[in-house]
């Protein structure tokens, strides 16, 4: 069981959120976007080994969206901030793989 | 034979208890264990084994046993495959032996073990290749009588169950002298502590130990220092408590025996077993450590126990292991088991040590009393049927092999050593790494990937002078982790304990025959029957790995996870394989630790309970209506409501002609309703659905597609415009809740800056669906202040005024084609408007309808379902509603996909009718599709989505999604059915009232 | 033509007697009556509008998480940062409305959406912990602490009430039958016999 700190209510349950995939995706301009661009954006994701940025939402709680930094290795949570945020440092953040 | 000592003790003798056990009866005390009062009675033999069916007995007194594994209670109450060692004696107890027929003294099944030849290591795999169909017909069923363990209970189980949730600031698993010292330091700050044992009384090892502690007797101290624990109002102990899991973010599970323990007097009111999910914030690990059999031919004979377990059955239960026990070591420690059982008038043959010389201090002493010492010497042979009755000592070459000199001793038990291993399964499970130590061949918790300490011989401190002190260092050092005290340990109370003494790793005795020759078994894992030969087989086949040796072999598969098994398997690999043992490596321990009940997982989510009904308030009318109900995600929905004497079929159809010809109402409260506010509302609706809503005029109504970004179609529903910044949207019932996170992650995510706010408000407002010829004069009966006529009240418009006397909403919008009216009342007014709809439709024969009904009159229209019409592949253009996509708009989600390379397919699958050519037959949802039957493989061209007898059309439709199926109207498809194929016509998905005159009356 | 009913019909109408029975031992559960109730949209940095509510509720809308504040016979529960449910005699909704015309709001009637439960008694807590997984320990759950969670298998609003005696759980009218037969039954080991 994953322990989320919910930037507003504080610490709850994986079963209080749901998941959101990976964090920092934005819906680029669909105009100038050819389609393996649009692909990329609906489909291709870095699955890491390491830190994932990734997005979570307190479903049960006040249905806020926010990002979290996990490691997909032993799901330390490293860092929790919000949505339009920029993806924060944290030590050993550089993951392997994708 | 009676093996109970006069006199010692901690059983309480004032307490008989009787209890029957294989079919006959004994008697024991109050605080014995099943093990405990079986070995008193001087009864080994408990069972058979899995493979084999060789005799077993206890080896162990704990929750390591692998083989003493019984059948508890009878009937409704039974349950397979408890450890006799960690089953409490109460009056009336019955057990039996599992995996034995008729009995474990005479098993018929018995013949399996002169076989043992042809059941080598990968038995499975190699044997029951051919021909395919035998597995399931006659080798699964053969092996499954033949092999396994006991028997499911085949009635419901008539106990309770419960969890509870515990947060903590330091949790403590076990409650030996390591967890009690930890339990007590951290206490003493003043933090939330929970201490979990799975005993009945806390002390652990000092209850199998003769040692003072603070000048007290062990097991005194302990129960002194569960007093004081019990006096500190912030902690907690759970005894008779397994801490079973631990999982990611310090979460653990246990399983607590309530009642258990009292058989037949438990109070009805509680609940068995307790499952506990903890959270904490810092972990203490003091599981102890477990002694690891030595392996050697024959070392699975009844009568053959570990020396620590015999120790605690002499010093805790008063019970003889035997009358003449054999003991044999390859380190110090064992020879205290000796000197206790001498101490408590018993008596030892010999101590049989694999070492030259015996570091042991206690060798002389025991010599005085008449103690044989053999040394540099192994048993190499046992003997006896269905109990030990004499070894075979032999000393040992310089080879590793056996030298000269043979002993026969006849005994009726035996004592083994080979040293101690840490318990590190509830480390390993939080993701520990484990290192090895080569001097005492132990592995032990290195590297913690999670918030905890381990400590005493959890962490390979086996004295216990050490244990007390380390326990109090971790548990101090946990508090302050958690935020408690300045992590300074309390002085550890003094012991009279010794060091614990030497020990040389010893891994497999020689026998009297080389290992795998003749009929001796070196027994590894006693539970699943693996050998020393099965393993150095596997090495020979060329196994390399030891998680593959582990699934080829099986050792330490079992329901222990080989917890005496695995160290001495891992051993005689590495031996096998000429690598060490850190080479070879570890597979890792996974919960549970022991066993949990299904019960115990369930706890109260079973029956009614297993999962929420959502209700709607007109509920309990249908219920009294008979309705039958369907559960629509969590919802139970009327499905139809079957008058006396009618079938689903007949019902529905009745309820579907009643909507055509003259009125029926439906609850459609289920649907999902969101309040959309804001001054760009519009913006955010024009973006989300596949048509404009800005251009939609405050009082109407639109239907609305809402499509991914990948361009497949996943809700639909009505919108209407309740004033310019103000919108009510309708989601599909199963969808409610998605529907309204896909707005807020749009707008929380993607567009924050529009000014907008979506609120749930779906059980705010009952929905009651009016439809047919006669709803306008129903509703008009009960709200004679709207105007119901078409040009006051269009089609696709939205009004408030009072229905039943209740302020309500209502929406000129349909379903089924026919005149319409959805009527939105506040929730708790809901059943009273029902009723007087009902009342008022009475003369037009207003008839309740389901979802069935719903389902049969929207296919008629050729209106889709979402999730039914659509499966997350599906466009708006494959369902042929382009017209429903604004080619004005110049962004909104979905639209960029369409014009990728795959959408554009001409052979996408398309929705179209399909018709039978007997229109009796009504195709099976789902049907495969094919244009023309024959032989195998036959194209898939689609599937059938929708399919009823339509009482309105007078024969069969369906709905189905066919490849390119909108080029090909007319055409002639097959359609699977029941094994045979069924001739059809493809045709347009809209089977009545094409025009669509019926809607306004 | 048909009358309104004088009082509005409980989704937990067909347990009124389970819950009669539920009155004695070492826990009770009651329903509460009906109150108005009202959804709060609006941004907690627009200073005038937290005024202006404030003004016309009687209190200050709570900010901090996981916090209530009440005025009177009116309880302001806080739902997320830009959330609040308002429970008192009457909805204010007109009131809400003309104080805050021209702020960024939204003010949703929700008064048919939720029955509330009153979890009372020296077992209360217990009884919470064996289907919510949040700390519920005093150190960590204060008197006057209000959160949304889980319990059992239903979403609720938990909200410990008054001095700390009570916990009111408020839920979705087609949840309560379910939750309240969930909690009987995790009652019933405190019943007497």
């Amino acid at each position: 069981m994953l322990w989320i700190d919910c930037p507003w209510c504080g610490a709850r349950p994986e079963t209080e959120y749901r998941y959101g995939g990976e964090a920092h995706i934005a819906r680029p301009d669909p105009a100038a976007t050819d389609d393996a661009g649009w692909a990329d954006y609906l489909f291709m994701r870095t699955n890491p080994k390491g830190v994932h940025a990734e997005r979570w939402m307190h479903r049960e709680g006040c249905r806020r969206w926010f990002n979290v930094l996990r490691s997909t290795v032993n799901n330390e949570v490293l860092a929790v901030y919000p949505m339009g945020a920029p993806r924060p440092d944290v030590p050993g953040g550089e993951a392997e793989g994708g | 034979m009676n093996c109970r000592l006069e006199s010692g003790g901690r059983i309480d003798r004032t307490q008989r208890l009787r209890f029957a056990f294989n079919g006959r009866r004994y008697r024991g005390f109050a605080g014995d264990t099943l093990a405990s009062a079986l070995i008193a009675n001087g009864v080994h033999l408990t069972s058979r084994s899995f493979k084999y069916h060789r005799p077993r007995g206890i080896l162990t007194a704990g929750a390591e046993e692998p083989s003493a594994l019984v059948q508890l209670g009878e009937g409704a109450r039974t349950e397979p495959n408890l450890r006799a060692t960690q089953v409490e004696l109460h009056d009336g107890l019955v057990a039996a032996g599992v995996n034995a027929w008729p009995s474990a003294s005479c098993d018929l099944a018995a013949w399996t073990g002169r076989l043992a030849p042809l059941f080598p290591a990968g038995f499975y795999y190699k044997t029951f290749l051919w021909p395919a169909s035998f597995w399931k017909a006659v080798y699964e069923p053969a092996i499954r009588r033949m092999a396994g363990l006991g028997r499911a209970p085949e009635e419901p189980d008539p106990d309770i169950y419960d969890r509870m949730n515990v947060h903590c600031d330091v949790l403590v698993v076990g409650g030996g002298p390591a967890g009690l010292g930890a339990a007590l330091a951290a206490g003493e700050t003043g933090a939330r502590v929970l201490l979990v044992d799975e005993q009945p009384a806390l002390g652990g090892a000092l209850q199998g130990l003769r040692h003072r502690v603070d000048g007290m007797d062990g097991a005194e101290w302990a129960q002194a220092a569960a007093a004081r624990l019990a006096a500190m109002p912030e902690v907690q102990v759970l005894t008779r408590t397994t801490l079973f899991g631990y999982y990611d973010h310090n979460t653990l599970a246990a399983l607590e025996r309530r009642t258990d323990h009292l058989g037949p007097d438990a109070p009805a009111h509680l609940t068995r077993q307790r499952l506990w999910t903890v959270k904490a914030r810092r972990v203490v690990l003091a599981t102890g450590a477990h002694e690891r059999p030595l392996v050697f031919a024959d070392n699975d004979r009844p009568g053959v126990m570990l020396a620590s377990a015999a120790q605690r059955y002499v010093n805790h239960f008063a019970a003889l292991p035997g009358r003449l026990p054999v003991l044999f070591t390859n380190n110090d420690d064992a020879y205290e088991v000796a000197h206790d059982i001498v101490a408590a008038g018993g008596k030892v043959l010999a101590v049989v040590d694999c070492r030259p010389e015996p570091a042991a201090p206690l060798a002389a002493t025991l010599k005085e009393a008449g103690v044989a010492l053999y040394t540099g010497a192994v048993i190499a042979a046992t003997h006896g049927t269905r109990r030990v009755q004499a070894v075979t000592v032999a000393a040992l070459g310089e080879d590793g092999g056996l030298g000269g000199g043979r002993w026969r001793i006849g005994c009726d038990s035996v004592l083994v050593s080979g040293g101690w291993n840490p318990a590190v399964h509830l480390f390993c499970q939080s993701a520990g790494r484990l290192t090895f130590e080569e001097a005492r061949g132990i592995f032990l918790p290195g590297e913690a990937t999670q918030a905890l300490e381990v400590a005493g011989a959890a962490a390979g401190s086996f004295g216990l002078a050490a244990c007390l002190a380390d326990g109090a260092a971790a548990g101090a050092r946990a508090a302050h982790a958690a935020g408690f005290g300045d992590g300074r340990a309390p002085p550890a109370p003094p012991s009279d304990a010794p060091e614990p003494g030497a020990i040389a790793p010893f891994w497999l005795a020689p026998g009297l025959k080389p290992v795998g020759h003749g009929k001796a078994k070196h027994m590894v894992d006693h539970q699943d029957d693996v050998t020393a030969a099965d393993i150095r087989l596997a090495a020979r086949e060329g196994f390399r790995s030891v998680e593959h040796v582990k699934r080829y072999t099986t050792v330490g598969m079992g329901t222990d996870q080989g917890k005496t098994a695995n160290v001495n398997g891992l051993a005689i690999l590495a031996d096998a394989l000429g690598k060490s043992v850190p080479e070879v490596g570890f597979t890792t321990y996974r919960p549970p630790y022991t066993p949990v009940t299904f019960g115990a997982l369930a706890g109260r989510d079973r029956g009614a309970l297993m999962d929420p009904v959502r209700r709607t308030a007109m509920h309990e009318w249908h219920e009294a209506a008979g309705a039958v109900f369907e559960p629509v995600g969590q919802w139970h929905r009327p499905w139809w409501y079957p008058r006396r004497g009618e079938d689903k079929h007949a019902a529905v159809a009745r309820e579907c002609r009643a909507v055509r010809a003259a009125v029926g109402v439906l609850d459609a409260s289920t649907l999902g309703k969101i309040d959309i506010r804001g001054p760009d509302a519009a913006t955010l609706l024009d973006r989300l659905y596949t048509n404009a809503f800005s251009t939609l005029k405050v009082g109407r109504v639109r239907y609305g597609l809402m499509c991914g970004d990948d361009g497949m179609v996943f809700d639909d529903g009505t919108t209407a415009r309740l004033a310019e910044d103000h919108y009510l949207m309708t989601t599909t019932t199963g969808n409610a809740a998605h529907v309204l996170e896909w707005l807020e992650e749009w707008v929380q995510t993607e567009w924050p800056e529009l000014r907008v706010w979506c609120t749930s408000v779906t059980e705010q407002w009952a929905t009651l669906a009016l439809a047919g010829p006669k709803a306008r004069d129903v509703l008009a009966a009960v709200a004679p202040g709207l105007a119901l006529d078409a040009d006051s009240f269009p089609f696709m418009s939205v009004r408030e005024g009072t229905v039943a006397g209740v302020g309500a909403r209502v929406f000129r919008i349909s379903f089924t084609g026919e005149l319409s009216f959805e009527i939105n009342v506040p929730w708790h007014h809901g059943r009273h408007v029902w009723e007087a709809l009902m009342e008022a439709g009475a003369a037009h024969g207003i008839t309740p309808y389901g979802t069935e009904a719903m389902h049969v009159l929207r296919a008629e229209r050729g209106f889709i379902i979402v999730g039914q019409e659509t499966d997350g592949t599906t466009t708006p253009q494959d369902l042929g509603m382009d017209w429903i996509v604004s080619k004005k708009k110049a962004d909104f989600l979905g639209k960029r996909a369409w014009i990728r390379e795959d959408n554009k397919r001409a052979d996408r699958k398309q929705l179209v009718g399909i018709l039978t050519d007997d229109p009796k037959v009504v195709l099976a949802e789902g049907a495969q599709l094919v244009d023309r039957p024959g032989r195998p493989p036959v194209p898939m061209i689609g599937h059938v989505t929708s399919s009823y007898m339509s009482p309105a059309v007078g024969r069969s439709i369906a709905l189905a999604l066919v490849k390119g199926g909108r080029a090909r109207l007319g055409e002639a498809v097959h359609a699977n059915q029941a094994k045979k194929f069924v001739r059809c016509t493809i045709a347009e998905p809209v089977f009545y009232d094409p025009e669509g005159g019926k809607r306004d009356g | 033509m048909a009358e309104a009913p004088a009082t509005p019909r409980s989704p937990l109408a067909g347990l009124a007697g389970a819950l009669a029975g539920a009155q004695a031992g070492g826990v009770t559960l009651t329903e509460r009556p009906a109150r108005a109730r009202l959804n709060l949209r609006l941004d907690p940095e627009d200073e005038e509008a937290l005024a202006a509510a404030a003004a016309v509720l009687g209190a200050a809308l709570p900010l901090a998480p996981n916090t209530a504040a009440s005025a009177g016979d009116r309880t302001v529960l806080w739902l997320g940062p830009d959330e609040w449910l308002v429970t008192g005699p009457a909805a204010e909704a007109d009131m809400l409305t003309g104080a805050l015309a021209g702020r960024h709001h939204a003010i949703t009637d929700v008064s048919a959406m939720y029955a509330t439960l009153a979890l009372s008694g020296a077992n209360a807590r217990e009884v919470l912990m064996k289907g919510c997984r949040l700390d519920l320990h005093p150190r960590a759950f204060a008197a006057g602490t209000c959160v949304q969670t889980a319990l059992a298998r239903a979403q609720v609003i938990l909200h410990r009430s008054g001095n700390g005696q009570t916990y009111e759980i408020t839920v979705r009218n087609s949840f309560s039958v379910y939750l309240a037969t969930w909690l009987l039954d995790a009652m019933a080991e405190y019943r007497p016999a």
